[in-house]
């Protein structure tokens, strides 16, 4: 087979945006349903100029990044507990599960209600959302941990903390990056919704700002920022997952 | 038998095989063997009794095998005497007192942990010795692999290391769970040759668990067969060491042996898959 190179990804999305900047050009696109590439361009150009930009991507990655540290902590500490505890387990996992299975997104009625309209309403349904993967997957990841390791582990003298710590959390931790994985992919979406309801600043609020006067350029330079902000939370936790897990012939 | 051990590792691992089949034993070795005494054992797994009132009795450096068909309770056993299941009747009595810490068990698998590195893995328990790790892990023919990863050894290789780990302890008792069974027959004969050698020169008492008949032959002392939980077969190995198989009392023994064990046997198709 041919080498493949590195360019080839990139194919298919130079030659759509081609196509699209052309029949915009061509006016076979109204620019209210879709702006031409250049204007989006000239659009992100200006906003990143005047400084707006940076403002609003400096307050959504501020959210997501506290509302994922808040969620996946505690998501990490209970799956812990619960998975290394059975007591822990019987008393809190029942509880759990019935609140895992209400979408976070129905709460925001409830969280309106209770936070008002401000950053905690916000950050409350982003560490909600981004606590459930965290947590199951470490309480899974736990429990799955290789009994012939344990039992090995035992008979060579080690309990307590340096088995925990040499032995189940090691075991744990692909399945617990694999949550955190997860949440940080979903930590997006659920930015996005939780700064439509009412913000007054966050890529989320350019976004419907922008629809209000028809912008369709700025609606579109939001959209691919959270692209592009998706995929950069992705890279982190492959990274993640290269550094830690580069023991496994898997991840190297 | 002696087989020049670089005939199987063509190449891959020479310096290997050197290290520890021409080494004399280590200066600071002593015969360290404690003696084994089990009075009675019984364990039942719910309704179905393993092992009934099993006496067995060990001298100090000697190395037993353990054979039988599989599920005859030989694996329960060595577990017992590991401490990793409790007998529900009978006493197990190690030396003069309870040393639970100078027994160390060899699974069937090598049970590495994969996010540490072999040293690390040679060294667990011990995390303070690892020079004495590494000189272990020289004795068993790796101390070049010292800074792989566990799943970058071959079958073979992660054996040794296993074994090393339970050598650095200095085990007055060193318990084989079937150590060699799921590695191929070079590799294998390999693998007990190091065996042989290195409990001559530290001298530990060894039980090894195994349904091969000619490995408990080419490396105990004595064998025991059982059958349904209970010792059937007590049987001293008079035969000059090292043993050749080839040789025509080995052959006679293996063939008494197996007769032994498949007389027993329940069914024909049984036998015939044996034989």
């Amino acid at each position: 087979m041919k080498k493949q190179s590195v360019w080839t990804p990139w194919v298919l999305p130079v030659l759509l945006i081609a196509v699209w900047q052309l029949s915009s050009q061509l006016g076979w696109l109204s620019s209210r349903i879709l702006p031409e590439p250049w204007a989006v361009a000239k659009a992100f150009w200006s906003l990143a100029e005047s400084g707006e930009l940076w403002v609003h991507l400096r307050t959504s990655l501020w959210r997501a990044a506290t509302g994922f540290a808040i969620g996946s902590g505690l998501g990490l500490a209970l799956g812990l507990l619960t998975g290394s505890f059975r007591s822990a387990e019987t008393l809190l996992d029942t509880t759990l599960q019935m609140v895992r299975n209400i979408p976070a997104l129905a709460l925001i009625p409830l969280v309106i209600l209770w936070f008002g309209i401000d950053e905690t309403a916000k950050l409350f349904l982003l560490a909600v959302g981004v606590f459930f993967p965290v947590y199951l997957n470490t309480f899974h990841g736990i429990r799955s941990a290789d009994q012939g390791l344990i039992e090995m582990a035992r008979s060579y003298g080690l309990s307590g903390w340096p088995l925990y710590r040499d032995v189940i959390l090691p075991a744990a931790l692909p399945s617990i990056l694999v949550g955190v994985r997860f949440s940080l992919g979903l930590v997006w979406v659920l930015l996005i919704v939780a700064e439509t309801i009412s913000a007054q600043a966050g890529i989320g609020y350019m976004t419907m700002n922008a629809r209000e006067f028809l912008q369709t350029d700025v609606v579109l330079v939001g959209i691919l920022l959270y692209a592009l902000l998706g995929k950069a939370a992705d890279l982190v936790s492959r990274g993640l997952e290269k550094h830690f897990l580069r023991w496994n012939p898997a991840y190297r | 038998m002696f087989i020049s051990t670089a005939l199987f590792d063509t190449g891959a691992l020479p310096r290997e095989s050197a290290t520890w089949t021409s080494s004399p034993p280590p200066p600071e070795a002593r015969r360290q063997g404690v003696a084994l005494n089990l009075q009675s054992v019984s364990k039942s797994f719910g309704a179905r009794q393993v092992l009934h009132d099993v006496q067995l009795e060990l001298r100090p450096g000697e190395f037993v095998a353990i054979v039988g068909r599989s599920g005859c309770g030989k694996s329960t056993l060595l577990r017992a005497i590991a401490g990793l299941e409790t007998a529900d009747k009978g006493s197990i009595k190690l030396g003069a007192g309870n040393l639970a810490s100078s027994i160390r068990i060899m699974f069937q698998e090598a049970r590495l942990l994969p996010w540490k590195t072999v040293l690390e893995n040679v060294a667990i328990g011990l995390p303070r010795s690892l020079n004495a790790a590494a000189a272990t892990l020289a004795t068993v023919g790796l101390a070049e692999r010292a800074d792989d990863w566990p799943a970058e050894l071959s079958g073979g290789q992660r054996q040794r290391v296993a074994l090393a780990r339970a050598l650095l302890h200095e085990p007055q008792l060193l318990l084989l769970d079937e150590p060699l069974g799921a590695l191929d027959a070079l590799t294998r004969i390999e693998m007990q040759q190091l065996i042989e050698s290195l409990w001559l020169s530290r001298g530990f008492t060894a039980v090894l668990v195994t349904h091969d008949v000619q490995e408990a032959l080419a490396l105990a002392d004595r064998v025991v067969l059982i059958e349904d939980g209970r010792i059937t077969l007590d049987m001293q190995v008079d035969l000059p060491r090292p043993r050749a198989r080839g040789n025509a009392a080995f052959a006679a023994l293996e063939q008494r042996l197996l007769g032994r064990i498949l007389k027993q046997a329940p069914a024909g198709a049984d036998i015939a898959a044996a034989a």
